[in-house]
């Protein structure tokens, strides 16, 4: 809809911009009558468009809220998903519950981010001498992006203290955090080595003719520019690291999840799961914005030196 | 370029889209003329083996996976074997339906008391009743007093406590959506936060690992657990009631179910000829005792 509404006037705008550099000084011209004749109508299609748009939005939304007040269940689901007395009770307790997906989030994003590049490193150093790193770099990430995130948890929170080492926590909490990063740090590592390897070897040439060790062309040329091509998708794993930290409740902590689970459990009613739901996606999208923020001043720079 | 032209179409989709949707989720649901056949005479539609059940000349009987013991045994329910396998099937009786004309289903608990149209005539899965639940489903009248009991590891600081007070300084734990967890908060109010786990297992787990000093779990549940599975942990006590009035396991039924009155007149008078006492005798420890924490 958007699309559609902003297309006529981004070209109205593209015709005054020829318009101003046709002439500098910006006198003597007139536009002539077949040019305004043109502007208006675009105009009038633009306002059309807009209305139609805003028509058939208002008849679907109309369509669908009649649709779905007059199913037969509809009383009952909103009793059972929708109901306020329920959202008011569970709201508090999931914001507390939050708390804990936020600082798993936060320290576990760290971890990832780190270790996830050393590995990424570890697996794409050249000479024979590092095989054994770059066999040990490839398995890690063979087996636990493979392995089910919940499966590792289990093993983790509930597999380790049962070794009763002396010295190793048994806080599910920290347990789960691990695991976490056991599993993210596999993905991230992907991501890192698909940027290394997408730098054209003649950066990495250009570098060591230039006198840099293999080290510092890495370093100082490869890891920035790769790291700069892959912040989209390192964001994409966050957010979704983001709503996997809910998972550690399976060792008994109460995240934003299972603090709605206890309400649902004792009354029945489905309404604190939709207030979780929310709360996770309202924490989500200004993530989201982050990214395409980041994203859009990249393109910014790349362009800087002017584009054609 | 033209952009106008495709407006209209992509109206025309949207509301063809829309239209679509109205006549799919308008299709009349098959919804039980609960109201009717409940407002009927009780007796007339309590005859045996005419129930309204879900499937015709069946009853559907519905629990979790995997079902636990000592409720059911070796996580078959139609074994007719464990508490509540012997209740459905006393009920199942009661309704004039036979052993061959049960059919059990495994329903997560979660499920079963969502809106909408159940698959089962009645669940049986330990659940308590409470005023609060029974505005989401029907209940029939209680067929197990039940109590809360605290397990702990033998030995350990948590395995002497004697009162609420002395449990207020443990870390305790309880599966999720059990009134063993409102025990815990209500009751109990620990200094620290109560590990909530998803599953009675993890917290089994977790009290083997030391992860929590003891955990609170429904009586014929914790002798269980402490003659077979965690056989280092010991039941340090039970709970009174809360509020005097006695804690009752129901079987589940959709709310508005036309069934509810004929279950709940089967429960009673299988509790007045004794034939729950003889089951609980049966399937269920004796739960005397357990010293009780006050």
């Amino acid at each position: 809809m958007t699309v559609v509404k902003g297309e006529p006037a981004r070209e109205g705008a593209d015709g005054t911009g020829d318009m101003t550099r046709g002439g500098p000084d910006g006198d003597g011209y007139v536009p002539s009558e077949r040019r305004l004749a043109r502007e208006r109508h675009r105009r009038a299609r633009a306002r059309r468009a807009t209305a139609i748009a805003a028509l058939s939005t208002l008849v679907t939304a109309a369509l669908l809220y009649l649709v779905v007040v007059n199913a037969p269940g509809w009383p009952r689901t909103k009793e059972t998903f929708l109901s306020a007395h329920y959202a008011r009770e569970a709201f508090p307790k999931v914001l507390e519950g939050l708390w804990l997906n936020l600082r798993l989030l936060l320290v576990c994003g760290a971890a990832v981010l780190v270790l996830g590049m050393l590995i990424a490193i570890a697996r794409t150093l050249r000479g024979p001498v590092f095989f054994p790193l770059r066999v040990l770099a490839a398995a890690y990430t063979d087996f636990f992006r493979g392995l089910p995130l919940i499966i590792n948890l289990l093993i983790v929170v509930l597999g380790v203290p049962a070794l009763r080492l002396q010295g190793v926590t048994v806080d599910p909490v920290l347990l789960g955090g691990t695991a976490l990063t056991l599993t993210y740090s596999a993905y991230v590592a992907e991501v890192f080595r698909a940027g290394i390897e997408s730098v054209h070897p003649s950066q990495r040439a250009a570098a060591r003719s230039l006198g840099l060790t293999s080290r510092q062309a890495l370093r100082h040329v490869v890891l920035p520019q790769a790291v700069r091509r892959q912040v989209p998708p390192l964001l994409n794993d966050l957010v979704s690291l983001q709503k996997d930290t809910g998972l550690v409740s399976i060792g008994g902590a109460v995240d934003a999840v299972r603090a709605a689970d206890i309400i649902v459990g004792r009354s029945l009613n489905y309404t604190p799961y939709i207030v979780a739901g929310l709360v996770f996606v309202a924490l989500t999208i200004p993530m989201t914005r982050f990214t395409d923020w980041v994203t859009a001043r990249m393109d910014r720079r790349r362009v800087q030196g002017g584009s054609l | 370029m033209h952009p106008a032209p495709r407006t209209p179409r992509r109206a025309v989709a949207a509301v063809t889209v829309a239209l679509l949707a109205t006549a799919v989720g308008c299709a009349p649901q098959p919804e039980e003329e609960a109201a009717a056949t409940s407002s009927g005479p009780a007796a007339k539609s309590c005859a045996k083996g005419k129930l309204a059940t879900k499937e015709t000349g069946k009853l559907t009987i519905a629990t979790d996976e995997p079902a636990y013991e000592p409720w059911f045994k070796d996580d078959k329910p139609a074994n007719g074997q464990g508490f509540e396998s012997a209740v459905a099937y006393a009920v199942a009786k009661r309704l004039g339906y036979d052993k061959s004309a049960v059919v059990w289903q495994s329903v997560p608990f979660n499920k079963a008391f969502a809106p909408g149209v159940k698959s089962f005539d009645f669940d049986i899965n330990q659940v308590s009743i409470s005023d609060e639940r029974k505005k989401a489903v029907d209940f029939s009248s209680g067929y197990y007093d039940v109590r809360q009991a605290v397990i702990a590891l033998k030995g350990g600081t948590a395995a002497k406590a004697r009162s609420i007070a002395d449990l207020r300084k443990l870390k305790l734990g309880a599966q999720v959506g059990t009134t063993s967890l409102d025990y815990i908060t209500d009751l109990v109010k620990p200094a620290r936060q109560a590990a909530v786990f998803g599953k009675n297992d993890q917290a089994k787990s977790a009290l083997k690992n030391r992860q929590v000093d003891a955990v609170v779990t429904d009586l014929p549940t914790a002798f269980y657990i402490t003659a077979a599975e965690v056989t280092d942990a010991e039941i340090v006590g039970q709970f009174e009631n809360q509020g005097g009035a006695s804690e009752q396991f129901g079987l589940v039924l959709d709310k508005g179910s036309a069934l509810t009155s004929c279950v709940t007149a089967a429960v009673d008078a299988l509790r007045e000829d004794g034939t729950l006492a003889r089951i609980e005798k049966q399937w269920l420890s004796d739960a005397v005792d357990a010293p009780v924490l006050k």
